[in-house]
């Protein structure tokens, strides 16, 4: 069957086979995001005693495509002042790199786009890359609240990218290498307490909470709080705002699956025992992934918003001395006959 | 010393924040109190400011005669009545409109009101789809009077002895 | 031609056309936002070249800080593009100058290496996929260039801590507030309980009223 393709195509069958990958990959994700919105809201209701959509198919199962279908035929304004190119540009620079950060994520030890070398500092790369897409809409809708709302979130995102680099620098010395494959089987071990949540426990936390705020979510909303302040994509409508909700629900995916890959031991099974090893590895990413977006939403039901100084003071005065002294004592233990535990 | 440690290892450990989690943790399982409104509904007060009504006599005489105290105590000013005598020389309104957009429902109209007529019902469930469907004519008001009388008069009487 | 060609083909126009338009367009905003195109392809160039954590560290750092503070910067100013355009046509004999300047010392930097000895250059070496440049260079940062490096990191620092010195200014008249202060204050700081003793004339005189009342 492949061979009949290949031969059909000849040399134009690589581009069609990564194309292909590409479209497997990009699409569950986008039903995933969906369906994490509707998780979000069911969620969230539960844990304030409500029951959450259940008027939309059984459950309410298909509000998420309601919800899709209501902003697709909305219209997109485009304010007479703003940037128009600028402005359309916004959303797809958000959604871009939210999408292309996939390509080198493993989902088992062979299944991934590209195993390429360095794939942590590509995915720092990309990921950093998601800034423009929210300082762009906030300028180019020339308005003055859009355009505070994206400092705010770009002056937050890059604080916070610090934080979460030298967390994952942890993961790297412990691993030794910047291959995300390699950084999970190094997790290998009898039990989960061989992953690097307990090692590196402070990184974890960090990491954790500054994944929070890198993808401007509660209690770190500030960029756009939903409820209360009016956000980068105050002027955006119809489509263009929701390439934004997309963007910022498959980002939270997206670090969900890297907390699940770098700390919680990515498909590694908790017991490496006969009934835990009998399921495939690839459930139990995606179990270790619902669980850290099980978090998220968590979070966002249980904590009030922090003021902006704080943000910045947690960011710059906590998180970056606790990563950059964890990081000594782990350089310092890996010398010692205890490196063992740091491995 | 103890203490400033202690509540330095507290804020460390992330104590506080998971005692919070664990509040909303147990809030998941909690019974929902959710009510499905179009088939379930919240009891409601005798005195329940909804949609307003014109009342009329047993015998089908309009209670109202037109003082326009309504009109004149209204804050909103979202009622707008004119008179005139009837060929039996009662004093009658020849229009009685209500503006449901202006209206704040405080429900002053149904307390100057010295005929009982203009009462506020406990219909709050009605909509219009154009902005003029939300202006009551008198005709309008005589008719959700004479839908619900029943249950105004029946909420009237409880609420009488506190008056 | 074969497919590589092509694609440095197709990335070096990218690359050009993004510069001139750094230097040509009108807004700044626009022109930041060439520069990040520019940087970008630069780094794709550079994958094709097998370097590829220079390229990730390049949007790592260029594209994904300080362009974003770049932004940040020309965004936030009131920019009056006509008297930015001011002076063009004098200054430009100046600015031509030092634009040939600069590009002949380029061509006899780039030029001596690789292109004028004949086979002399050194030619890059092409490696199989189990090569990694990025153990290679880290090796050689910390072996051979490991004084270069660390005397450009305290150089780097040196910067840091000049720069903090130079905007950082105490005001005595502004008022913040110490978070840390504000979560360990505890309800006995602020608070005291006293038991007052009741007023026993005061508990006589209401006694006499009650009585009265209750007689008559």
């Amino acid at each position: 069957m492949m061979e009949f393709f290949q031969s059909l195509l000849g040399p134009l069958w690589p581009l069609v086979w990564t194309l292909v990958k590409i479209v497997v990959i990009v699409g569950p994700l986008l039903l995933a995001v969906a369906y994490v919105t509707y998780a979000e809201r069911k969620v969230i209701g539960y844990m304030q005693v409500r029951i959450g959509p259940n008027r939309v198919g059984p459950l309410g199962l298909l509000q998420p495509i309601a919800d899709g279908v209501k902003l697709m035929m909305k219209e997109i304004i485009i304010p007479s002042g703003a940037n128009k190119k600028l402005f359309l540009l916004g959303p797809v620079l958000a959604m871009a790199p939210a999408l292309a950060a996939w390509a080198v994520v493993p989902f088992s030890p062979e299944l991934v786009l590209a195993n390429i070398d360095a794939s942590l500092l590509y995915i720092m790369a990309i990921t950093s890359m998601g800034v423009y897409g929210i300082v762009l809409a906030g300028w180019a809708s020339n308005s003055k609240y859009p355009f505070l709302g994206a400092m705010r979130s770009a002056a937050q995102i890059v604080s916070y990218e610090i934080a979460m680099g030298f967390a994952l620098v942890g993961v790297l010395m412990a691993a030794q290498s910047l291959n995300l494959v390699e950084i999970v089987n190094a997790q290998k071990g009898s039990s989960f307490f061989s992953w690097y949540w307990l090692p590196l426990f402070p990184m974890f936390l960090v990491y954790l909470i500054s994944s929070v705020a890198e993808i401007n979510r509660a209690p770190f909303d500030v960029a756009e709080g939903e409820s209360e302040i009016v956000g980068f994509h105050a002027e955006y409508s119809g489509m263009a705002f929701a390439v934004f909700f997309l963007a910022e629900y498959a980002n939270m995916i997206l670090v969900a699956t890297l907390t699940a890959l770098m700390f919680l031991g990515g498909w590694l099974p908790p017991f490496d025992v006969a009934p835990f090893t009998w399921i495939p590895g690839f459930f139990w990413l995606i179990a270790k992934i619902c669980f850290v977006l099980f978090l998220f939403l968590w979070f966002r039901a249980t904590f009030p918003r922090y003021r902006y100084d704080q943000i910045m003071r947690l960011g710059w005065k906590v998180f970056i001395p606790v990563t950059l002294i964890w990081l000594l004592f782990v350089g310092a233990m890996m010398q010692t006959p205890l490196g063992y535990l740091f491995h | 010393m103890m203490k400033s440690l202690n509540a330095f290892f507290k804020s460390l450990l992330l104590i506080e924040l998971l005692q919070g989690m664990a509040v909303t943790g147990r809030y998941l399982f909690a019974r929902k109190i959710t009510v499905q409104f179009p088939e379930e509904r919240t009891p409601m007060s005798p005195r329940f400011r909804g949609l307003h009504a014109l009342r009329r006599y047993p015998n089908g005489e309009e209670r109202c005669i037109a003082c326009k105290l309504c009109e004149a105590v209204c804050p909103a000013m979202a009622i707008e009545i004119d008179m005139e005598e009837r060929a039996d020389g009662t004093r009658r309104t020849t229009r009685y409109d209500i503006d449901l957009t202006k209206c704040i429902f405080c429900g002053y109209c149904e307390e100057s009101c010295p005929v009982d007529s203009i009462v506020e019902t406990r219909v709050f469930d009605y909509h219009g789809e154009k902005r003029g469907d939300l202006y009551y004519t008198k005709q309008m008001l005589l008719a959700v009077g004479d839908k619900h009388e029943a249950q105004i008069a029946k909420d009237r009487a409880a609420d009488a002895k506190y008056r | 031609m074969n497919v590589q060609t092509l694609i440095f083909y197709f990335f070096a126009t990218i690359l050009l056309g993004a510069a001139a338009r750094v230097v040509t367009a009108r807004n700044p905003v626009h022109s930041a936002l060439f520069l990040v195109l520019a940087f970008f392809t630069a780094a794709a160039l550079w994958i094709m070249l097998q370097a590829e954590f220079l390229a990730i560290v390049l949007v790592l750092v260029y594209v994904g800080a300080v362009m974003v503070l770049f932004l940040f910067v020309v965004m936030m100013l009131d920019i009056n593009y006509d008297t930015l355009r001011e002076g063009f046509w004098d200054n430009l004999p100046f600015a031509l100058l030092v634009a040939v300047l600069m590009a002949a010392e380029m061509a006899v930097v780039v030029a001596g290496r690789n292109f004028w000895a004949n086979g002399s250059g050194v030619s890059p070496v092409i490696h199989g996929p189990e090569y990694s440049n990025i153990k290679e260079l880290g090796r050689l940062i910390y072996t051979e260039y490991v004084y270069p490096f660390e005397i450009a990191s305290v150089i780097l620092l040196v910067a840091i801590v000049a720069a903090i010195a130079l905007t950082l200014r105490r005001r005595k008249d502004t008022k913040y507030q110490d978070p840390a202060q504000q979560i360990a204050v505890r309800r006995n700081d602020r608070l005291r309980i006293i038991s007052v003793e009741t007023d026993t004339k005061l508990m006589k005189k209401q006694e006499v009223i009650q009585q009265t009342e209750q007689q008559s």
